[in-house]
C-alpha cells in the first residue's frame, strides 16, 4: 500500500493493483484510480511545468477542468496524446505518462529561468516585444519562443485508431449524472419518455461519489446510487458514461464524445477509441453542476495547493490523502466539509482560514470538535516551498487593513473561493446570463432552446435542493412532451448545505510588484497582469483576455474566468457585468481531432469520382491529378519519362497522328421541352433559335454580373432537346444556376433539366488520322468531311454501341467526341485503341490537353478566367447573339466599368528566351525598375512548353493587351526579371484549317 | 444544425440537406435593358442585410431540389417560416428577438 493511501476508503479496488510509469519511473496504483490519484497516493504532487514561466505545478482539481496536471500519454506508435489531464486519465495497466514542458527533468527545469525573467513576460508582452524590429522576430523571438513555449508535443505518426460516429435521437437528453441529473433522468423516464443520460465521468454519481456520508431516502449515498443505476437500466435509459457533451448547437443538437478504450488495459481488436454522438433531443436538461473557484493570492500555484473539493474527492473517491498536514483557506462553507472529512480520516488539519468574518455556528463547533482552529476574517499573503508548499501565511483583515501575518506549516493547502455554475453548454446556445451580485457569479437567464437547468448548474447548493430541482426539471421535460410526469421528493439526511462569498484578489499588505498571485494557471497569468492590462487601457474583458491570454489555455478558463473578471472589475472600479463575460465556445473540453473526422479519413476523406475508363488508365500507368472530386489521368509516362517528356510525346502524337482522351468528366446537362430553345437563349450569350438539329455551337454562360461563369459545346439533338456540356468542375454549379432561373424567374417555361454527366462516357479522338481510326467503327452515319463537317452532332452506332457523335475540336486538330452510355465506355475505349493501333493511336492526359488547347488560345474557365472577366475581355464577343433582347448577364455588359478602357484583356505571351517558362499566376509590369510596390498590369494565366512550337508559350490577361501586340512587358520573379512580348493568343494554326480537314 | 421545413416535401429536415441561396423577393427585372445603371446595380448587389427576420431563399438540394423561401431571424438564427417560391412573404406575429 502506498504511503498516502488510506485503507478502506474510496471506490478503488485494493485487490487489483495497476502498474504504470511516470517520467520513466514505475509506480503502482489501483483499479479505479486516475493517473493523478495514483501519483498522489505516492506523494507525487509535481506533475508538470507551467506554459510561460515553467513553474512547478501539481493538480489543483480532480476533474476535467484541470489546468496544471497535463501529461503526455502513450500506448505505442501513433498512440501518443499530449496534454492529457492526469485528473481524468484512468489508470490502465502499462500506462506510460510523461510530464511536459520541462527540460531536462521535471524537478530541475532550465526553462524556469523564464520565471526569474518574469518582468519581461508581462501582459501584452507579445504585442509589445514583437512589433519591432522585424528581422528580430524571424531570427530571434520566434525560434526561441517556439522552442520554449507550447504544451506537449504533437504526435508525429499517423493515428492508427478507429474513431466512430453515430447519429441519435432521444426525447430527453440529460447532461450530467450528478444528483440532479440522475433525478431528472428518473423523473423523465418514469413518465415514459426515452431518456439519454450522459456524464464525462466513469460512473454516475457526480459529487455524491465524493460525499459518501450523505443519506438519501434512508440509504447511504453510494447504495442509493447503485439502486438508481439499476433502475435507470430497467427503465431503458441510455446511459453514456465517459461521454462529454462538447457542444450545444441549434435546436437541441448536441455533440457528445464517448471515450471507449483509453481506460482499457488491452484494446479489443477493431474497437473504436472514441465515438462522436450527434444527438438531437426534444428536450435537454443541463445538470452540469458547478466548478470550484480558486482564490488568488501570492504563491497560490505551488504544488500542494489544491481546491478543497478536489482534496475531498481524492480522499473519499480514491482513498488518497493529498497530504499529512492540510491547512484550508476558504470563502465558502463547502471547504469545511472537506476539512472535516480529512480530519476524520486522520489527516492533521491545524487551521481553516476563512476570509469571512462571520462563521456559521454549527460549522464552527464542528471545527472545534476536531481541534481545527478557525481564523475568521483572515487573508493569505504568502506561501513557501519549492517543489511543494511548506507553509502559508495568514493575516487578519480589520477595517480593510491587513495585519501581521502568522506562518502555518503545511504540506498541502486546500482552497475554496466558492462555486461557479457550469454554464458552458447553456452559453453555446447564445443564451443570456444574469449577474447574481450576492453569489458573485453568473446565473442562467434565457435561452431559445427547449431546455431545462437543474441543480448546482443554476446556482443551487445542497443535495436536497439539487435532487428535487433535478426531479422537477425531468418531470417538466417529460410533461412538455405530453407525458404525465411527477417529481417525487426525496429525504436527504446529513446534507451539506452552504453559502459563500467571492473575491478577486485576496487583500495583501505586500508591495504589488512582489506578489505572484496566479489567476490562469495554465497560461501563467497573474492578478498583476490583469491590472496592468486595465491600466494600459483595456476596458472589456474580451480585450483583457487577448492582452493577457487569460482564459485562452486548453481549459478555456474554467477556473480563472470569474477571478479575472472580478480583478478587472475591481481595477476598473465597476461591476463584473459591466466588464462583460467572454463567450464560451465548443468544445467544452479538449477533443481529439480524429473524433471530429470520424470515418472521414484516408481514402474515405471524400469521394473520388472515377470515369468508366479509369480502370484502363490505372492499368496503363496513368499519373493522376484531382479535378474537383474527379481523378483524371494527367499523363501516361512510358519507360522512365518524366512529365515534360510524356506530355511532349503525347502532344506530338495528336498533332502528327491521332490521340485518344477520356473526356467523360465533362459536365453534361440535357435541356428538353417545348421551351428549350427559349431557355437556352435566356441562359447563354449565344443565339440558339437558328441552330439546326444536328449542329452544335460553343456556348458561353455568364453570371448576371456579366462575368464568364462557364463554357462548353452545346449540341442540338432535336428541336426540343439540347445536349449541353459544361466544364468538369462547373457541372453542378451550372445545373444549379439553370434550375434557379427556371424555378424562380421563369417558372412559365416548359423545360426539363437533367444531369447526364454520369450517363455518358466520352472519348475524344484528335489528330489528322482521327477519322481513319473512327470511320470503320461507325454505323448509320457518313462521317466524311462533307457529310459530317465541323460542329456537327448525330446519333449513330460506334463499335456496336449507341452513340452521340460530336465533331468538334479542343486541340485544333480534326476531332470527334464519342458519347456512349457509361457502361460501354471502357469497351469503346478499347475498341478505339485496337482500331487505332496501326495508326499509332496515343492516349493523352489532361496536361497534354491543356497544352494543345493553349496552343490554340482556347480558354479554360477558372484558369484563364477568375470571375472578373467578360466575354469582350476574352475576345469572345462573337459568342454574343447580336439580336438578342436579353440573356443572363447581358445588361451588365453595358455597365460603365465593363465598357471602360483599361480592362485586362486575354492575350498570348512569348518570353524573350523560349527556354524560359513563365510561372502561372506571375504578375506582369511595364517597368521592372519602378520603385516598390510596382504597378501590376496583369498576370500569367496559363504557361507551358509547346512541342509544336519548340518553345514556351503563355496566356495572360494584360491591361489593353489587344492594342499592345508586339510590345514588351516584364515579369519580375525572385530569380530575376523575365522579358516577354505580347502576342496573339492563337499560337498554332491561326487559320484553323487543321480542324476542318 | 438547423431544422428546416421544406414546404414542398412538407417535412422538417436537417440543414445539411439544404443550401442557402441569398435574399428572397429580389425579382429579376422583366426587361433588364430598360433599367438604369443604378437600378441594375441595386438589383445585382444591394441587399437588405437585415438584423432580425430576414426573407431568404433556400434550396432542398439533397431532397426535392426545389427552391423555396424562408423567414429566418438573423439574430437568433431560427427559421420562423418557410413558403413556396413565388408566394408572398407571410405576416408573422411581431416577435421581438432577445
Ligand atoms: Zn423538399
Amino acid at each position: 500500500m502506498s504511503r498516502h493511501r488510506i485503507p478502506g476508503r474510496g471506490r478503488v479496488d485494493a485487490g487489483r493493483p495497476v502498474q504504470f510509469t511516470f517520467d520513466g519511473r514505475s509506480y503502482d496504483g489501483l483499479q479505479g484510480d486516475t493517473l493523478a490519484s495514483a501519483l498522489l497516493s505516492h506523494g507525487v504532487h509535481l506533475m508538470g511545468r507551467s506554459f510561460k514561466y515553467h513553474r512547478p505545478r501539481g493538480p489543483v482539481t480532480a476533474g476535467s477542468e484541470e489546468p496544471n496536471a497535463l501529461v503526455g500519454t502513450s500506448r505505442g506508435p501513433g498512440r501518443t496524446e499530449p496534454n492529457t489531464r492526469a485528473t481524468v486519465q484512468e489508470l490502465r495497466h502499462g500506462l506510460v505518462a510523461e510530464s511536459q514542458n520541462r527540460w531536462p527533468t521535471l524537478s530541475f527545469d532550465a526553462g524556469a529561468v523564464n520565471d526569474a525573467l518574469s518582468p519581461l513576460f508581462s501582459a501584452g508582452f507579445y504585442y509589445k516585444t514583437f512589433m519591432w524590429p522585424r528581422n528580430f522576430w524571424d531570427k530571434v523571438y520566434e525560434p526561441v519562443i517556439r522552442r520554449a513555449a507550447g504544451l506537449g508535443r504533437a504526435p508525429t505518426e499517423e493515428d492508427p485508431d478507429i474513431y466512430a460516429s453515430r447519429y441519435a435521437h432521444t426525447d430527453v437528453l440529460v447532461v450530467g449524472a450528478g444528483p440532479s441529473g440522475i433525478a431528472a433522468a428518473l423523473a423523465a423516464a418514469r413518465a415514459g419518455a426515452s431518456v439519454t443520460l450522459a456524464d464525462e465521468g466513469t460512473e454516475i454519481g457526480g459529487s455524491l461519489l465524493s460525499d459518501p456520508g450523505v443519506e438519501i431516502d434512508g440509504s447511504p449515498a453510494w447504495d442509493w446510487l447503485e439502486d438508481r443505476a439499476a433502475e435507470l437500466r430497467d427503465l431503458g435509459v441510455t446511459l453514456l458514461t465517459r461521454t462529454t457533451a462538447i457542444g450545444y448547437y441549434h435546436q437541441n443538437f448536441l455533440g457528445l464524445v464517448e471515450r471507449l478504450t483509453d481506460h482499457l488495459d488491452e484494446i479489443p481488436h477493431g474497437a473504436p477509441r472514441e465515438r462522436m454522438w450527434r444527438l438531437r433531443a426534444a428536450r435537454v436538461v443541463l445538470a452540469q453542476g458547478a466548478l470550484e473557484r480558486p482564490l488568488v493570492f501570492d504563491g497560490n500555484d505551488r504544488p500542494g495547493v489544491m481546491l478543497a473539493g478536489a482534496a475531498q474527492t481524492y480522499l473519499n473517491r480514491y482513498g488518497v490523502a493529498v497530504g499529512e498536514r492540510a491547512v484550508v483557506v476558504t470563502s465558502h462553507d463547502s471547504a469545511y466539509y472537506a476539512a472535516f472529512d480529512l480530519a476524520d480520516a486522520g489527516i492533521a488539519v491545524p487551521a481553516i482560514i476563512d476570509t469571512r468574518a462571520e462563521i456559521r455556528p454549527d460549522l464552527a463547533s464542528e471545527a472545534r470538535l476536531r481541534a481545527i482552529e478557525v481564523l475568521s476574517g483572515h487573508t493569505v499573503t504568502a506561501t513557501s516551498g519549492r517543489l511543494c508548499v511548506a507553509s502559508v501565511t495568514a493575516n487578519p483583515v480589520t477595517g480593510g487593513e491587513v495585519g501581521e501575518g502568522r506562518q502555518l506549516r503545511c504540506d498541502c493547502l486546500l482552497v475554496s473561493g466558492g462555486w461557479t455554475p457550469s454554464l458552458h453548454l447553456f452559453s453555446h446556445t447564445k443564451a443570456s446570463l444574469s449577474w447574481d451580485a450576492e453569489a458573485g457569479t453568473f446565473l442562467p437567464d434565457r435561452s431559445l432552446e427547449d431546455l431545462h437547468l437543474a441543480g448546482a448548474g443554476r446556482g443551487l447548493w445542497g443535495y436536497a435542493a439539487s435532487l428535487s430541482d433535478g426531479a422537477e426539471a425531468g418531470a417538466a421535460a417529460a410533461h412538455a412532451l405530453g407525458h404525465a410526469a411527477q417529481a417525487t421528493g426525496l429525504l436527504v439526511a446529513r446534507d451539506r448545505i452552504g453559502t459563500g462569498i467571492t473575491h478577486g484578489q485576496l487583500p495583501t499588505h505586500r508591495a504589488p510588484s512582489r506578489v505572484r498571485a496566479f489567476v490562469d494557471y495554465q497560461n501563467d497569468v497573474t492578478a498583476k497582469d490583469i491590472k496592468l492590462a486595465v491600466s494600459e487601457g483595456m476596458r472589456s474583458i474580451e480585450h483583457v483576455k487577448r492582452y493577457t491570454t487569460t482564459g485562452m489555455a486548453t481549459d478555456q478558463g474554467k477556473l480563472s474566468n470569474l477571478n479575472a473578471l472580478a480583478i478587472a472589475a475591481d481595477a476598473l472600479g465597476t461591476t463584473p457585468p459591466q466588464v462583460g463575460l467572454t463567450t464560451f465556445r465548443p468544445p467544452y473540453t479538449p477533443t481529439t481531432f480524429a473524433t471530429f473526422a470520424g470515418y472521414h479519413r484516408g481514402a474515405a476523406f471524400e469521394v473520388t469520382r472515377r470515369t468508366p475508363i479509369d480502370g484502363w488508365a490505372e492499368e496503363n500507368g496513368a499519373v493522376w491529378e484531382p479535378v474537383g472530386q474527379w481523378r483524371r489521368a494527367r499523363h501516361f509516362p512510358q519507360g522512365d519519362e518524366d512529365m515534360d517528356a510524356a506530355v511532349d510525346r503525347e502532344c506530338r502524337a495528336v498533332r502528327a497522328g491521332v490521340g485518344i482522351f477520356d473526356a467523360s468528366t465533362l459536365g453534361k446537362i440535357d435541356v428538353t421541352g417545348p421551351d428549350a430553345a427559349t431557355f437556352m437563349n435566356r441562359m447563354y450569350t449565344n443565339a440558339w433559335t437558328k441552330l439546326a438539329p444536328g449542329r452544335c455551337r460553343y456556348g458561353l454562360l455568364l453570371g448576371e454580373d456579366g462575368y464568364v461563369r462557364d463554357d462548353g459545346v452545346v449540341g442540338r439533338m432535336a428541336e426540343d432537346r439540347f445536349h449541353v456540356t459544361t466544364t468538369t468542375g462547373g457541372a453542378a454549379r451550372v445545373l444549379t444556376m439553370m434550375e434557379d432561373y427556371l424555378q424562380t424567374e421563369w417558372p412559365d417555361l416548359d423545360v426539363w433539366l437533367t444531369s447526364t454527366t454520369e450517363h455518358w462516357a466520352v472519348v475524344a479522338l484528335n489528330g489528322p488520322r482521327a477519322r481513319d481510326v473512327l470511320a470503320p467503327l461507325v454505323e448509320g452515319l457518313d462521317i466524311s468531311g462533307e457529310a459530317f463537317p465541323m460542329m456537327s452532332v448525330a446519333e449513330c452506332t460506334v463499335a456496336g454501341f449507341p452513340a452521340r457523335l460530336f465533331r468538334l475540336s479542343f486541340t485544333g486538330e480534326l476531332g470527334y467526341e464519342i458519347n456512349v452510355p457509361a457502361r460501354h465506355g471502357r469497351a469503346l475505349w478499347e475498341a478505339l485503341m485496337a482500331a487505332g493501333a496501326d495508326h499509332g493511336i496515343t492516349p493523352y492526359g489532361t496536361e497534354a490537353m491543356h497544352v494543345l488547347r493553349a496552343e490554340k488560345g482556347f480558354i479554360i474557365v477558372g484558369q484563364d478566367t477568375d470571375g472578373t472577366v467578360t466575354p469582350e475581355d476574352l475576345g469572345l464577343g462573337w459568342t454574343i447573339g447580336k439580336t438578342k433582347e436579353d440573356f443572363v448577364g447581358m445588361r451588365s455588359l453595358s455597365r460603365p466599368d465593363l465598357v471602360a478602357r483599361g480592362r485586362k484583356q486575354f492575350v498570348g505571351l512569348l518570353t524573350a528566351d523560349g527556354a524560359v517558362r513563365l510561372e502561372e499566376g506571375a504578375q506582369i509590369v511595364d517597368d521592372p525598375d519602378q520603385p516598390l510596390p510596382m504597378r501590376m498590369i496583369g498576370h500569367v494565366t496559363s504557361s507551358y512548353n509547346s512541342a509544336a512550337l519548340g518553345r514556351s508559350i503563355a496566356l495572360a490577361v494584360v491591361e489593353n493587351g489587344r492594342e499592345r501586340m508586339g510590345e514588351t512587358v516584364h515579369i519580375p520573379m525572385p530569380e530575376g526579371n523575365v522579358e516577354a512580348t505580347i502576342a496573339p493568343g492563337v499560337f498554332y494554326d491561326p487559320d484553323g484549317g487543321r480542324a476542318k480537314l | 444544425m438547423l431544422l428546416i421545413h421544406c414546404p414542398y416535401c412538407d417535412e422538417t429536415l436537417p440543414e445539411m440537406e439544404f443550401a442557402y441561396a441569398g435574399e428572397a423577393h429580389v425579382a429579376r427585372p422583366v426587361d433588364p435593358s430598360r433599367t438604369t445603371d443604378e437600378e441594375w446595380r441595386d438589383h445585382l448587389f444591394v441587399r437588405s442585410n437585415t438584423r432580425g427576420p430576414h426573407a431568404e431563399r433556400w434550396r432542398h438540394v439533397h431532397g426535392c431540389a426545389r427552391f423555396f423561401n424562408a423567414v429566418r431571424d438573423t439574430v437568433t438564427d431560427r427559421v420562423l417560416a418557410t413558403y413556396p417560391a413565388g408566394s408572398p412573404r407571410p405576416d408573422l406575429p411581431g416577435k421581438d428577438t432577445p
